[in-house]
Parts: structure tokens; C-alpha cells; sequence
């Protein structure tokens, strides 16, 4: 099919104001959130921004009758490449389908489309006392649709578990357009999970299109906490004791002295800047019930030598000691031009281990490393800072990255905690699991993409979706169609 | 396959080196657009970014432009560039939540200024341009001289007639027409008037602006009221211009400095004391002078100087020393946040602190208050579908307070939004801060009442050195 009929068709089918076709239209949807190096930018073949079920299908009919790829595409703030378009496929932005479709306070559910802002569904529902619990820190941007894809996770999730959890059911057009709606198990039900596979899938077995979502009932009582700490190490250990003590605190979260310095001029949100790490904790449940709590946590935190600890005052208070926390990330803007985020997990034994190695690989490499991370779960987010314009801070950054990920897997941690593999750790993939595990892995998708034309080349390292093969037909395709790679 | 590849290659280079990039003054700080991280956490505050849903019309992706053309990649007069460099309303809200601390107005402001440059506009256009901004602007007498006009045209029966007739649909300026408030008090003329409280514990000079001082003069005369009653001895420095702000917005530079040395000057010798300002377009574009004359070596730190001083009236009053107005305004409001006081200069308590000061007043919040309303200087005369697709929103967040007036603190918002309530049937009254306030302490009643001293048609040193 040829490029001007293939755009054309696109129009019918979303209306000519939603199709992007020329290059300059089609540049910004080169990237998302992820840091500049670590994955490629791509521009796609078209983008389309669909507002109903039946155009996404539509589009998927007609893309998949062509056999060209398609990539779903929410807020873009994901951080491995997830929504890039490897070899030039249709990118379905899916940011104008962004309606709540029904909330039922008794049931505690909502159903949404998937452009739905992860905040804005919790801050619609605070009136009816709940929320939404999966809170990446980029809630405030990313959409449903996306945590649902990269089984997304945040501070909350220590207690709330991930998204996975919060996921009742979800409505998905598969790959040759036809849509389904699949249901989440309950306890006692049979046959296969496939909400459950779908959950995490990065735009690789389906693009969903509805989301029943559980809503929790906001607690009555809530208290943040913020200990200081003169090591790491004392941080690590009130963490081990806390958890250690049989405490779930509804969330656990460490900074070490580099993200206090780029987070406290920031936002001021009174994190002592001579603090070699700060412990935030949050309590969350009946009054009694998180005073107690609140009450041995301090006196734990005492005991391992904290050199501080303030427990915010007010609701105005709180928000600030968080926003230290979530904006951490992105104020790194402030130490370093670029930033490179691992997303490894660790077992909670092995923190003090492994923030031990975090350390050398700074001091080997002559690279800055913030720790800002979900100590309760053992999910670091150890960032490298440097600038890319610098001669060989890419090159180092990269082998730097490396041996992190290698000293993470040897402790037996994880790729990724919630950021998922996407096309930034596929070449990592085989380091962790094995050969059958990885066919495994492709014979699912294999499953549901018979074809491989749902967000190619994500995921599965070259070789598990003849990779080099399809990578060929790409790029045949992006010549036939006039794409030139820039 | 090879000989393919190359072949590609060869063309996107050829036409690599057609681009053309960012030359001449005003370049985009090259530094600050690669603080940009792409994390995109600033898309859903971004007003055009909410209707359309498109990346292109997001801050991210605008920065994303703007270093494509400094990288080569893109064509500086690339329609696409073009279209997203005015699509923006430069309201700033992407800036005030970017936590990378990218200073986007400065760069969209620089991108446009390329554009200027480099535009190659038909001649109608570069007229129709400078007759639209730069007649009425650039000189505070020219404006008077429209508004009072306008004065006697709102008098008239004309404006009745003319809406029948449908003339004024033709010639497009029905919204225009619509926008604009009635005229009440003649025009407060720079140098002529000032407010002096019995003890005066500090003085400031109150920035006059074109339409503020011409359009809502009686917003004017309200702060100088309240500032006189909150102890500041206050004049208007004579010889002031217009701030420049449109003309910044428009990547118009060099009208835009030219103004602000006028102003400089002009402050500089009306003595030391706060500058303070009644219109969040100009109060954000007069704390900018520094980054405006940055290479203007005599102008560059009395820029700074100057920039300083500049505080919005609000700012200034809206603190915990607020002297505590007696009388009782029973209304029920909401508060529009123009985006050049909460985004551009950050100033989002001191307004509610003083509304809540009021006796008899009860604030409720609106849905999105701080989001674009689609005013933006003038981006709701030449982006009319946009800027009402944001009024309509705006109308609706307004409507379901169920207030009987809104309260802002810009002349563009509160034009804009007399529109868009009025499309959309919300009957809702709009007020400057400022207003509410002076009617708190009594207007211009307590005058009368002898709480301080009001002049007017004082020689002119009286008001600029005396004060
Ligand atoms: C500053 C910052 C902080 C972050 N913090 C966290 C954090 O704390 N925890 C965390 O887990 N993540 C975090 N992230 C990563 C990211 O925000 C999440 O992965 C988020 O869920 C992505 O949502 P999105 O809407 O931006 O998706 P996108 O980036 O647009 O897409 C991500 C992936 O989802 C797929 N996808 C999107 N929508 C659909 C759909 N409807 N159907 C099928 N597939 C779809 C895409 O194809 C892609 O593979 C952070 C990112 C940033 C920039
Ligand atoms: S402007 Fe700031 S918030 Fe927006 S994408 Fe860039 S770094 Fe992120
Ligand atoms: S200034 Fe306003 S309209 Fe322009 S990109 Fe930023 S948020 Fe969007």
C-alpha cells in the first residue's frame, strides 16, 4: 500500500485533524521519557490520536491488513523507550481518550479510558473518600493506560501493591483489530489469568482501550515522617528494622545526600542538607492505629542513630516533604544536563550490599550516583549524572550501567522494579533468564501477535522475534514509504 | 541495498544543509533548552496541550522543536515550527512545574524573535503587524486617544446598531467589540494623580500600563487607594510607557527595549519605593527587564535595579500586615489565576489571603483555577478557536461554583473572560482585585472621609518627586 493511500485511509478513519503524517509533525513523537543515549529516537510512520474504541480498532484492522506495526502511546513519560516506534510503525497516541466512563462508590471501581491521568482519577474520586493506589511519581502526567502497560508502581505500592493489584478488568483491541473485554480473576475462578498477562505487557500483546480500575478507601489517618541519617548505612538498617519489626508502613522511601542537594534548593521542603540520608516515612490507617505505629517507627529510627526526626504538622506539610520525593527526579535537571535512571531491585537483605557496590562503580567510573528509591521494597533507582556533550560521558555512563546491572543481578535483583524493559534493557534480558525462559516469554507473545506488528522490538532480545530478520522488513518498509531516518 | 542507503543518506544530508537554523540577535539559549529532559511532567498543565491532546502542542514538544532547529533537523520557517511557536500562549504554566527548572518563556520569546527575523512576510502582513501592535502600544498618548474614542462609541447608540446591523460580524470584530469592559473613569494620565495616606510609613509608584491606565483606570485608582490605606504614599511617575509585554509575546525585541528603557528612566527618577503593578501581563514582562537588557551594557544592571522593585499589588498587600478593611462585601466569588501571576511570577497565595481578609466575602474555588482562560495579551484576537475553546472550559468551571462573580488581576482576563461567560449564558460579574478590596475599605468614600489625602492635577514634580 502506498504511503499517500495509507494516510488517507488513516484520516477517514480518526478525521484529518488527528492523522500526523509530515516529518516535522511526526519529529515530536520521536522520544518519551527516557534519557537521551540510552534509547534511540525513532520517528514513526504516522500518529494517529483516535477517540473512540472503534477507530483504534479500525486502525489496527487496516495496519495489521498491511502489516505494518502499531505502538500505543500514553503520556510518553515512560523511561525505557516503551513508546518509540521501533522501526517506524503507527504511533496511537491515546491522550484524547481521556474520559471517566463511571464511577461506583459502592463497588469502589471506576471504568476509564486509558488517556486518563493517574492523578486526576484520584483527585476526582477524593470527594467520594478513595483512591487510585498505584502512584508512579510521575503521576501527575502519565496515564492509566500506561501503568497498565508497564505494571507501574510508586511509593504506595509497599503497602498497596502495584498496579497489577488495582486492575479489574480491561477492554483490548487485539492484534487484527477485534476487541475483547477480559475480566480479572477473583479468588476461586478458573482458567487462564489473562488480565494478569496483560498487565505489564508494554504494548506487546494488545492496546487497551477501557480499564476497570479498583479504588481504595482513603485512610482516616495519615502521618509522614522524615528521619536523617549520618550513612547510608544507619538509613538501610532503620529500614531492615522497621520492615523487620513486622511494620507495613504505607511507604518507605530513601534519598542519599546527592538528590538532597539537587531536591532541597529546589523545593525547600526541609530535608537537612547535611543529611547523608533521609528515610520518608508514611503511616496510613485508623487514628490509634498510625499513632502507635508512627510511635515505634521513631523510636527504631532512633535506635539505629538517627540524627533526626520531624513528622510534618500539617496536610500542607506533608505534601511538601513528598514533593521532595516526587519531583526527585526530575530536579536532578539541576546537578547534571542528563541523567540515566536504573530501575533495579534488589532483595531488601542486600541493600546495604548493594548501595556499597552503587558506591565504587561511582568512584571506578568518575561518575556522580543519586540514590532516591523504594527502600521498602528493594527497588533502587540509582541515577547517573553527566552531559552528554561531555567527550566519552555516554560511553562511560553505559559501561558504568553495566556493571551496575551486573552487581544487582549477582545479589539476585531484578532488571527493572516498574520502569520495564521496553528497548532501553532488552539486550539485558539474557544476563537474567534463561534460554527457555525467553522462548517462553515469545511464545506468549507469539500468542497474541502472531505476526510481531504490536510495538516490535521491545522487550524480547534480538533473536526471540527474529529480530534481525523483521528489522530488515522495517527498514524496507520505512524506504518504501518514504521515511528517511534523520 | 547499500547503494540505497547511501543514496538516502546523501539526500537527508543535501537537505540537512538547506535548513536553516537559528542566526542574528536573540538566539534560543542554547544551554537552557537541553535542561529540558523530555520526562513530559509538564504536559497536562499546558492549556493547548489539554484541548488537543497533541504532542506538538505541548511545552515538551515545542522545546523539542526549538533544539531540532538548533540541531539542524528542523527548518526554522517550517510551517509546523511556525504554527507551535504562536499556538503557545506563553502562559508559563508548563515553567511553573517543570521541575528541571527550564525557563521556557525566555526561549519561546527568543524563538519568535527568530521568526521575526527571519520570516520572510508579505508586506501586507508586516503592515497590518505594525499598525495592530505597534500603533496602539507604543505610545501610552495613542492609546488614550483609541480608548476614549471607544468611550464615546460605548455612549453612543452605535454599538446596538452596528451588532444588528451585522457589520461588525464582517469586519471580525465582534469579539473585540464584545471584550471590552465599559469605560467608567476617564484615563488615570501619568504624573497626574497620587494618593496620600495622613502617615505615610512607605511610598510606591504604580506602574500605569496603556489599557490599565486607559480601559480599566478605575482599577488603577482602586489599588491607589488601597495602597494609601495600607500606609504607602503613592504616585504615578510621569513620562512611563507601556511595558513592552506584547510586544515581547510577538518576538518583537527591539520595541519591546525600546519601551523598557523609557521605563527605567522613568522610575529611576521617581525615586526609590516599590513599583507596583495592577496587570499580571506587565508586572511578569517588568520583572523580566533584566533578562530583556542583558546585553545592553547601560541599561543591564539598572535593568536588574528596576526589576527588583516590581512587585503586583496583590504581592505587595496580600501579606499577614494587611491592614484589615472594615467594610462588608457580601458576594460570593471565584478567583481566576491569570497565568503571568501564578506561572509567571509565581503568586498564588497573597491574592487569597487578601480575599479571605474581606468581611462578608466567600471564596470558593473553581476547577483548573490556574489554567489558561485563553486570554494571553492578544492570542484570543488571532487564535480565536483555541482561546475559545479554553473561555467555553474556563465559563464551565465558573458556572458549576454557582459564584456571582469572578476575581482576576489582569485587563487580558478580564476581557477574555467577559467573553466567555457571556457566550457561554454564565451570569457572572467580573472584578479586579484591586476593585473588591478598595470596596472593602470604603472606595472612594473614605477619601471623603479624610483616611487620606487624594490629588489630582498636582504639578507634575508634586507626583513624581514629592510623594
Ligand atoms: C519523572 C518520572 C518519574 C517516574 N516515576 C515512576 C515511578 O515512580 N514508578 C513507575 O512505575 N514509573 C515511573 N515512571 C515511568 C512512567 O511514568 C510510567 O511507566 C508510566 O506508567 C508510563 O505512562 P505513560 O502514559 O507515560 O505511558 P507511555 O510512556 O506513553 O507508554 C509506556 C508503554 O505503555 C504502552 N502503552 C501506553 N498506553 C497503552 C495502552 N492503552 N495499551 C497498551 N499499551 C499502552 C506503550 O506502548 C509503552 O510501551 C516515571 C517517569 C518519569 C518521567
Ligand atoms: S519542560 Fe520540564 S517538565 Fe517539561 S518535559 Fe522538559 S524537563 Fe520535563
Ligand atoms: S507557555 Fe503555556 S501554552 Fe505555552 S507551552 Fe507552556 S503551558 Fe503550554
Amino acid at each position: 500500500m502506498d504511503r499517500t493511500q495509507l494516510i488517507a485511509d488513516l484520516e477517514r478513519i480518526c478525521g484529518p485533524t488527528n492523522v500526523r503524517s509530515v516529518p516535522s509533525d511526526l519529529l515530536v513523537y520521536e522520544y518519551d521519557g527516557s534519557v537521551d543515549g540510552a534509547v534511540d529516537t525513532e520517528r514513526p510512520l504516522a500518529v494517529v490520536l483516535p477517540d473512540s474504541t472503534e477507530q483504534v480498532s479500525a486502525v489496527v484492522k487496516l495496519a495489521s491488513h498491511n502489516g505494518i506495526p502499531v505502538v500505543a502511546r500514553g503520556a510518553g513519560t515512560g523511561l525505557s523507550g516503551g513508546a518509540v516506534a521501533r522501526g517506524g510503525g503507527i504511533i496511537i497516541a491515546l491522550t484524547r481518550m481521556e474520559r471517566v466512563l463511571r464511577v461506583d462508590p459502592v463497588s469502589r471501581t471506576a471504568l476509564v479510558e486509558p488517556g486518563v491521568i493517574n492523578l486526576e482519577l484520584s483527585q476526582l474520586v477524593a470527594g467520594q473518600g478513595m483512591f487510585f493506589a498505584p502512584d508512579p511519581s510521575s503521576q501527575k502526567a502519565c496515564t492509566i493506560g500506561g501503568n497498565v502497560a508497564e505494571n507501574s508502581g510508586g511509593p504506595h505500592c509497599l503497602k498497596y501493591g502495584v498496579t497489577t493489584n488495582h486492575i479489574l478488568g480491561l477492554e483490548v483491541v487485539l492484534h487484527d483489530g477485534d476487541v475483547v473485554w477480559i475480566d480479572a480473576h477473583g479468588p476461586g475462578a478458573a482458567g487462564l489469568d489473562l488480565v494478569a498477562i496483560l498487565v505489564g505487557s508494554e504494548g506487546m500483546l494488545g492496546i487497551a482501550t477501557k480499564v476497570l480500575v479498583r479504588l481504595m478507601p482513603s485512610p482516616d489517618s495519615v502521618h509522614v515522617h522524615l528521619a536523617a541519617f549520618g550513612s547510608m548505612d544507619d538509613a538501610a538498617a532503620a529500614v531492615t528494622s522497621i520492615i523487620g519489626a513486622g511494620i507495613l508502613p504505607a511507604s518507605l522511601e530513601m534519598m542519599d545526600h546527592l538528590t538532597i542537594e539537587a531536591v532541597e534548593p529546589a523545593y525547600h521542603a526541609g530535608y537537612p542538607m547535611d543529611a547523608a540520608a533521609v528515610l520518608l516515612v508514611e503511616v496510613d490507617g485508623t487514628r490509634q492505629e498510625v499513632a502507635e505505629t508512627s510511635d515505634r517507627i521513631a523510636a527504631l529510627c532512633r535506635e539505629v542513630g538517627a540524627t533526626s526526626f520531624r513528622s510534618a504538622a500539617s496536610p500542607a506539610e506533608q505534601e511538601l516533604l513528598w514533593k521532595g520525593r516526587k519531583m526527585a527526579l526530575a530536579a536532578m535537571g539541576r546537578l547534571a544536563p542528563n541523567y540515566y535512571l536504573h530501575d533495579t531491585v534488589v532483595p531488601r537483605t542486600k541493600l546495604t550490599e548493594t548501595l556499597q557496590s552503587v558506591n565504587d562503580i561511582s568512584r571506578d567510573f568518575g561518575l556522580p550516583i543519586a540514590n532516591v528509591f523504594h527502600a521498602g521494597d528493594g527497588n533502587l533507582h540509582p541515577l547517573m549524572l553527566f552531559d552528554r556533550r561531555r567527550d566519552g560521558d555516554v560511553e562511560k555512563v553505559l559501561e558504568a550501567s553495566h556493571a551496575l546491572i551486573h552487581a544487582c543481578i549477582e545479589v539476585g535483583g531484578a532488571l527493572s522494579g516498574e520502569h520495564g524493559i521496553g528497548s532501553e534493557k532488552r539486550g539485558y534480558m539474557e544476563l537474567v533468564f534463561t534460554r527457555d525462559d525467553l522462548v517462553a516469554m515469545a511464545g506468549v507473545k507469539d500468542a497474541f501477535d502472531p505476526r510481531g506488528l504490536l510495538n516490535p522490538e521491545k522487550v524480547l532480545p534480538k533473536g526471540y522475534v527474529c529480530g534481525e530478520v523483521r528489522a530488515l522488513h522495517n527498514q524496507a518498509m520505512a524506504q518504501k514509504h518514504g521515511i528517511h531516518p534523520m | 541495498m547499500a547503494t540505497e542507503a547511501s543514496a538516502i543518506e546523501q539526500t537527508v544530508a543535501e537537505a540537512e544543509r538547506a535548513l536553516r537554523g537559528y542566526s542574528g540577535h536573540d538566539v534560543p539559549d542554547d544551554k537552557l533548552l537541553r535542561d529540558c529532559v523530555h520526562c513530559g511532567m509538564c504536559l497536562p498543565t499546558c492549556p493547548t496541550y489539554r484541548l488537543t491532546g497533541s504532542e506538538a502542542s505541548s511545552p515538551r514538544g515545542r522545546l523539542w522543536m526549538m533544539r531540532a532547529v538548533a540541531d539542524g533537523r528542523l527548518d526554522l520557517l517550517d510551517d509546523a515550527f511556525d504554527e507551535q511557536m504562536y499556538q503557545c500562549l506563553n502562559c508559563r504554566a508548563c515553567e511553573a512545574v517543570c521541575p528541571s527548572g527550564v525557563q521556557y518563556g525566555p526561549l519561546v520569546e527568543a524563538a519568535r524573535s527568530q521568526l521575526e527575523q527571519h520570516r520572510p512576510r508579505p508586506a501586507w502582513q508586516r503592515v497590518a503587524r505594525r499598525v495592530a501592535l505597534r500603533f496602539p502600544f507604543d505610545d501610552v498618548r495613542r492609546m488614550r486617544a483609541m480608548v476614549s474614542g471607544l468611550k464615546l462609541y460605548q455612549r453612543s447608540p452605535l454599538p446596538g446598531l452596528l451588532r444588528k446591523s451585522g457589520i461588525l460580524r464582517l469586519l471580525r470584530l465582534e469579539t473585540l467589540e464584545a471584550m471590552v469592559p465599559p469605560v467608567r473613569e476617564p484615563a488615570l494620565i501619568s504624573g497626574e494623580e497620587s494618593w496620600e495616606p495622613d502617615a505615610a510609613t512607605n511610598r510606591a509608584h504604580l506602574f500605569n500600563g496603556c489599557v490599565m491606565s486607559t480601559v480599566f483606570s478605575d482599577v488603577n485608582r482602586a489599588a491607589g487607594r488601597s495602597l494609601a490605606h495600607n500606609g504607602y504614599a503613592t504616585n504615578v511617575p510621569a513620562r512611563q510607557q507601556c511595558c513592552g509585554a506584547l510586544f515581547v509575546h510577538a518576538g518583537m525585541m527591539d520595541e519591546a527595549r525600546r519601551l523598557a528603557r523609557i521605563n527605567i528612566d522613568a522610575f529611576e527618577s521617581a525615586g526609590e519605593g516599590k513599583i507596583v503593578v495592577t496587570a499580571a501581563g506587565c508586572g511578569a514582562a517588568l520583572k523580566e527587564y533584566d533578562h530583556l537588557l542583558k546585553d545592553d551594557a547601560s541599561y543591564r544592571i539598572r535593568a536588574k535595579a528596576f526589576s527588583d522593585r516590581v512587585v503586583d499589588v496583590s504581592e505587595l498587600l496580600g501579606t499577614g500586615d494587611l491592614v484589615q478593611p472594615g467594610g462588608d462585601v457580601s458576594l460570593d466569588v471565584t478567583f481566576q489565576e491569570p497565568c503571568h501571576l501564578a506561572h509567571a511570577q509565581r503568586i498564588s497565595r497573597q491574592p487569597r489571603t487578601i480575599l479571605e481578609a474581606i468581611p462578608g466575602l466567600t471564596l470558593t474555588e473553581m476547577r483548573e483555577s490556574s489554567l489558561c482562560c485563553g486570554s494571553a495579551g492578544i492570542y484570543n484576537i488571532i487564535r480565536r478557536d483555541m482561546a475559545d475553546g479554553l473561555g467555553d472550559r474556563k465559563a464551565e468551571s465558573v458556572r458549576d461554583t454557582g459564584v456571582s462573580t469572578v476575581v482576576t488581576a489582569n485587563p487580558g482576563c478580564h476581557m477574555q473572560l467577559r467573553t466567555s461567560l457571556r457566550r457561554n449564558g454564565v451570569e457572572a460579574d467580573v472584578i479586579h482585585i484591586a476593585q473588591l478590596l478598595d470596596r472593602a475599605y470604603g472606595g472612594q468614600h473614605a477619601a471623603e472621609r479624610g483616611d487620606w489625602a487624594f490629588t489630582r492635577g498636582d504639578a507634575p514634580h508634586q507626583s513624581t518627586g514629592k510623594s
